[in-house]
């Protein structure tokens, strides 16, 4: 369970997170949504201890993230990230960029490594691209890598930021089909969207942030069918 | 003029001496970039620190090694700390020196290098878990040293020309060696003319032997 309480985060004076309270159940699917700069992907970066924070409690599975005792780098294993622009690794072939952090984090043999690895390109739809080099592929296709390097590292809970927004549309397809598979395996996920429509299918509920305040959390369907808040409403109707 | 008489024999018979001092010649210059480049690595992300505490030392040592001339940095290191007490061997000298100036001149080079590398690189490595040193071990060197190979390689270059001023202070490198040579035979053209071809013959294949390595190692895009 990711538990985030009262918490607030600031850049210099600038304030970004102004008391968030969030609760993630294993195997639940939430999805944030808002305008931009209304701090979604710092709420993310809060969660994986990437950002400080100034005030405030983020739980997983009842670790602190923010404690200074904690390891943040065990944290983060349990903690799988995606970006929006999909960070492969140049230098690395598809299945070293995979199997990096098994091999130098989980000290995996290179043989483990690529044995899962495989299995992980596989699950993606790359698996006749183990030997290619990631900038000699598509958008979509760097990120489902991305999402497969994630996985290799058996997280408990997957962090997506805006993982299509910097795809070609007829690319998003691919993307958004592997996280319904991911959905479908039962993992738990934060996924901050601009994709509505998606949100509302694989979310269990969807919380709408603006300036960095959580103004309505609900289940899924509701929130976008029938928001209760006047805020929610108002986004919804500019980008729906 | 015009009548000088080359007598080439001489210097046949005292190559073995010639090629023993390019060897050295090969060995000061890259055992200077080899320690050059680990002391360059720390003096650029010293320089890049927040920390301002860990910029002193980078900045001082990149300015000095940038802005003086290599002759006076051997001169120190030879005669100046003899008035320390600290007698350092000619080669030991020379070595010293082209440490210091490679050092400070790869550091900007590396900064540059570093800098051009997204940030997000290291963020998503940290985000597998990765421990800052492993984050900078396995993404971005890797990355960085593809980027400055090319400077790199110059560099390398330059020491091997810039190890000539071991012949300053009485260094058995290829230049030293010449000298020593020509002193016992006076045939001066002659030597140095040799020593000109075993310089251009070493630099050469250093060119060639690098754009090799970078081919066999840098698979991939940058
Ligand atoms: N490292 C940083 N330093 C300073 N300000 C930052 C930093 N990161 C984010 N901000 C600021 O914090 C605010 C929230 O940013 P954030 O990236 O969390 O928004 P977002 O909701 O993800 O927006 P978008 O939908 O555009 O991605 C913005 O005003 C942004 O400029
Ligand atoms: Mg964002």
């Amino acid at each position: 369970m990711i538990q985030v309480q009262g918490l607030h985060k600031s850049f210099g004076n600038l304030k970004v997170l102004k008391g968030i309270d969030l609760e993630v159940q294993k195997g639940e699917v939430v999805s944030v949504i808002g305008g931009s700069g209304s701090g979604k992907s710092t709420l993310l970066y809060c969660i994986n201890a990437i950002e400080k924070i100034q005030k405030g409690k983020i739980l997983v599975d009842g670790i602190d993230a923010h404690d200074k005792k904690t390891d943040k780098n065990k944290l983060r294993q349990k903690l799988g990230m995606v970006f929006q622009q999909w960070n492969s690794f140049p230098h690395l072939t598809v299945l070293e960029n995979v199997t990096l952090a098994p091999r130098v984090v989980l000290g995996q043999t290179t043989k483990q490594a690529e044995d899962l690895a495989k299995q992980y390109l596989d699950h993606v739809g790359l698996g006749d691209k183990y030997d290619e080099y990631p900038t000699r592929m598509s958008g979509g296709q760097q990120q489902r890598l991305a999402i497969a390097r994630t996985l290799a590292m058996k997280p408990s809970y997957m962090l997506l930021d805006e993982v299509t927004s910097a795809l070609d549309p007829e690319l998003v397809g691919e993307v958004l089909d592997t996280l319904r598979l991911l959905r479908k395996e039962g993992m738990t996920m934060i996924c901050v969207t601009h994709e509505m429509a998606f949100a509302k299918e694989v979310s269990d509920r969807i919380a709408f942030v603006e300036k960095g305040i959580i103004e309505e959390i609900g289940d899924a369907h509701q929130v976008i069918e029938n928001p209760a808040n006047e805020k929610t409403q108002r986004f919804l109707s500019k980008v729906l | 003029m015009g009548d000088y008489q080359f007598h080439w024999i001489i210097v046949y018979q005292a190559l073995p001496q010639m090629l023993k001092g390019t060897f050295v010649t090969l060995h000061v210059s890259l055992l200077s970039m080899f320690l050059g480049i680990i002391i360059a690595v720390f003096l650029s992300l010293g320089k890049m620190s927040e920390t301002r505490i860990l910029n002193i030392i980078p900045n001082i040592w990149i300015e000095i090694a940038r802005n003086t001339p290599a002759l006076f940095q051997i001169y120190m290191a030879y005669f100046g700390l003899g008035a320390f007490g600290i007698h350092l061997s000619p080669y030991v000298s020379v070595l010293s020196a082209l440490v210091f100036i490679n050092a400070g001149y790869l550091a900007e080079t590396f900064r540059g290098g570093f800098q051009s590398i997204p940030s997000t690189q290291l963020i998503a490595s940290r985000s597998l878990g990765m421990t800052r040193i492993k984050a900078y071990r396995y993404v971005v060197l890797p990355q960085m040293f593809r980027r400055v190979y090319h400077p790199m390689t110059n560099q390398f270059v330059w020491s091997i020309l810039m190890s000539s001023l071991g012949i300053l202070v009485g260094m058995g490198e290829l230049s030293g060696e010449t000298q020593r040579l020509q002193s016992l035979s006076f045939r001066t053209l002659e030597f140095f003319m040799v020593a000109a071809v075993l310089y251009y013959v070493v630099t050469k294949s250093v060119l060639l032997c690098s754009e090799l390595i970078s081919k066999k190692i840098f698979t991939g895009d940058i």
